[in-house]
C-alpha cells in the first residue's frame, strides 16, 4: 500500500507546480523506499530505464533542420500560403490535417507527422494565418488557443488512428497480455474496433473546430457592428 | 548493418554541438549550466551502454540537479529578424514545404522500403533510422539550394532546443518513472484497490468503472500502456470477459482507446501535451491539455457506451 505515496508525490508536485524533473525524481525515491529497495538499488533502475528509453528523445535531430527553414522563412511562407487561399479557415484546415493524421496513422504511419516535425513549422504557423484572416485582429490569449489547438489536433489525430493500425504497439501489447489468459486473437480482430472510435473522435473534434469557426465569425461580425456604430 | 546506434551518434553529435554553441555564448549568464545540461545528454546518447546502470543513473541525477535548480538560461534571442525571414519567403517560395516534406517522405519511404534489406538494416528501427536519414538529406538540400552558412541550422537549432529545455528529456524521465513503478508493483495495489471500488452486480457499473478507471490511471502514469494491464487484471479479465462474458476484442481495443482519452488530459504525458506547449512557445505550459479536454471527455463516454453496447450482445 505505501508504494501509493509516488503517486501522491506525482499528483502533488505537479499541482503546486514544483520543477516536473525534481517531482519525478523524488516519486522514484519514495516508491522505491516504499518497495524495500536501497539507494543504490534505485537510482540503478531508474539509469538503466532511463537508458533504454534513449530513443525517446531522438526526434530533437529534426531541430537543426526546422531552425534552418525557419531562418529562410518557412513559417512566413506557410502563412503566405494560406492568405492566399480562398475559403481557407482554421476549423478547415485543421479538421483537414486532423483527417490526414488519422489516415497516415491507421497505415502506420505515425512519425510521419509531429509536434517538431509538422505542427510547429507547418501547421500552428497555417491555422494562425488563417485565424487572422477570419478575425482582422487576434489577441494574444486567442493566438495561443489558436496554437494549442493545432498541437491538440496533432495528438487526436496521432491517437485515434494508430489503433487501426495492425502492427502499432498498443495492438501487439493487447495481444501479448491476451495469450497470458490464454486468448488468442488475431492482430485485425483488435484493430478493427478502432474503427468506432475514430469516427467519433473526427466528429466531436471537427465539431469543437467548427465552433471555434463560429466563434471567430461572431467575433468579426461584433467588430463591424461597433465599428458602423461609432 | 545500419542499427539505432547509428542514430544514437548522430543525436549525441547534435546535443554537443547544441552545447558548445551555449559554451561559446557570453550572452547567457547560466552558459554553464546549458553546456553541461545538453552535454550530459550527448553522453548519455554516446555512451550509455558503457556507463553501466548506476552510471546512467548518476547521469539522470546531475541532470535533474541542473534543470531542478535553475541551472539553465537562455541566450540573447539570436532569432532572424522578420525582414530577412519574409524576403527569404518570397525568394526561395513553395520548394521551402519541399525540404520540410524531405523528413516525413523520408520517414515513410524508409519504413517501407527498408525492410526490404534486413542485411543492411535494422528492420525493427527501420522508422527512426529512416527519420535520421531524412534529417541528413534535408540538411544537405539546404546547404546545397539554399546555401545555407554551415553553422546556421546548428545555431538556430540551438535556439529552439533552449526554448525547449528541460523539458524534452521529460518524457524520457516519465518513462524510467513507470519502470520504477512497474518493479515496486504500483500496478497491482492499484488494482486491488479499485477491484474494492466496485459496485457487485452491476455490469453498467463494472463498465463504467473500467473505462474511467482506464482514463484515470492514465492520467496519473502519463501513459495508457502502464494503465493497460492492471485494469484488465483488476476488471476487464475477472469481471467483464469471464463473469459477463463480454468479447475480450472490444473490451481490449476499446478500453486502450479510452485510456488515450486520459492522455490527452494530463501533463504526465508530456511529450505530446508539455513539450509541444514548449516548442510553440506557449505562455502557459497547460495550454494543450486545456484545448483538449472538451474534445476527451466526450469522446471517453462514447467509449465507455461502445463496450457496453458491442461487447455484450
Amino acid at each position: 500500500m505505501w508504494v501509493l505515496l509516488g503517486i501522491v508525490v506525482i499528483v502533488a508536485g505537479f499541482m503546486l507546480r514544483f520543477n516536473p524533473l525534481l517531482v519525478i525524481m523524488a516519486s522514484a525515491a519514495v516508491t522505491g523506499i516504499a518497495a524495500g529497495f536501497d539507494l543504490h538499488a534505485i537510482i540503478s533502475a531508474f539509469g538503466k530505464a532511463f537508458n533504454d528509453a534513449r530513443y525517446v528523445s531522438i526526434v530533437w535531430i529534426v531541430l537543426p533542420v526546422i531552425g534552418m527553414l525557419e531562418a529562410f522563412g518557412l513559417q512566413e511562407r506557410a502563412r503566405g500560403l494560406i492568405s492566399s487561399l480562398k475559403g481557407a479557415t482554421i476549423g478547415r484546415l485543421l479538421a483537414g490535417y486532423l483527417l490526414l493524421r488519422q489516415a497516415t496513422a491507421a497505415l502506420g504511419l505515425t512519425s510521419i507527422a509531429g509536434h517538431p516535425q509538422t505542427v510547429r513549422p507547418l501547421v500552428a504557423p497555417m491555422a494562425e494565418a488563417a485565424a487572422e484572416k477570419q478575425a482582422d485582429t487576434l489577441t494574444d490569449k486567442e493566438r495561443e488557443e489558436v496554437k494549442a489547438y493545432s498541437a491538440a489536433t496533432d495528438n487526436v489525430g496521432l491517437f485515434f488512428g494508430e489503433d487501426i493500425f495492425l502492427a502499432i504497439g498498443s495492438i501487439l501489447l493487447m495481444k501479448g497480455l491476451l495469450e497470458q489468459y490464454g486468448i488468442i486473437l488475431e492482430p485485425f480482430e483488435l484493430s478493427i474496433w478502432a474503427i468506432p472510435t475514430a469516427i467519433a473522435a473526427f466528429i466531436i473534434h471537427g465539431f469543437r473546430l467548427w465552433r471555434l469557426d463560429r466563434r471567430l465569425a461572431r467575433k468579426t461580425a461584433a467588430a463591424a457592428q461597433s465599428g458602423e456604430g461609432a | 548493418m545500419i542499427t539505432l546506434t547509428w542514430v544514437y551518434v548522430l543525436a549525441g553529435a547534435a546535443f554537443a554541438a547544441f552545447a558548445l554553441f551555449n559554451l561559446a555564448d557570453t550572452s547567457n549568464s547560466r552558459r554553464y549550466g546549458n553546456a553541461a545540461f545538453w552535454g550530459l545528454m550527448a553522453v548519455s546518447m554516446w555512451a550509455g551502454d558503457w556507463l553501466g546502470d548506476f552510471g546512467n543513473g548518476l547521469l539522470v541525477l546531475a541532470l535533474v540537479a541542473i534543470a531542478g535548480f535553475g541551472g539553465l538560461g537562455k541566450a540573447k534571442d539570436d532569432a532572424i529578424p522578420d525582414a530577412t525571414k519574409q524576403e527569404r519567403a518570397a525568394r526561395y517560395g513553395n520548394g521551402l514545404f519541399g525540404i520540410a516534406l524531405i523528413i516525413p517522405a523520408t520517414a515513410l519511404a524508409g519504413t517501407l522500403l527498408f525492410k526490404e534489406f534486413p542485411a543492411l538494416f535494422d528492420v525493427k528501427q527501420v522508422t527512426l533510422i529512416s527519420l535520421a536519414m531524412g534529417v541528413l538529406l534535408a540538411l544537405a538540400v539546404g546547404y546545397i539550394w539554399l546555401r545555407a552558412a554551415p553553422s546556421l541550422p546548428l545555431s538556430q537549432g540551438r535556439r529552439l532546443m533552449d526554448s525547449v529545455g528541460w523539458a524534452a528529456i521529460l518524457p524520457q524521465m516519465l518513462a524510467s518513472l513507470g519502470a520504477v513503478f512497474a518493479l515496486a508493483g504500483v500496478g497491482d495495489v492499484v488494482g486491488g484497490v479499485i477491484q474494492q471500488a466496485i459496485p457487485a452486480g452491476s455490469l453498467a457499473g463494472a463498465v463504467i468503472a473500467f473505462g474511467l478507471g482506464m482514463a484515470l490511471f492514465t492520467m496519473v502514469m502519463g501513459n495508457a500502456f502502464a494503465a493497460f494491464p492492471v485494469m484488465i487484471a483488476a476488471i476487464g479479465m475477472p469481471l467483464l470477459i469471464k463473469q459477463y462474458d463480454g468479447d475480450p476484442a472490444i473490451i481490449c481495443a476499446i478500453g486502450m482507446l479510452a485510456g488515450f482519452c486520459g492522455t490527452l488530459m494530463t501533463p504526465m504525458a508530456a511529450n505530446f501535451n508539455l513539450v509541444p506547449a514548449a516548442l510553440l512557445e506557449l505562455n502557459d505550459e497547460n495550454a494543450v491539455v486545456k484545448a483538449q479536454v472538451a474534445t476527451a471527455i466526450p469522446l471517453l463516454a462514447v467509449n465507455i457506451a461502445l463496450i457496453y453496447f458491442l461487447a455484450f450482445r
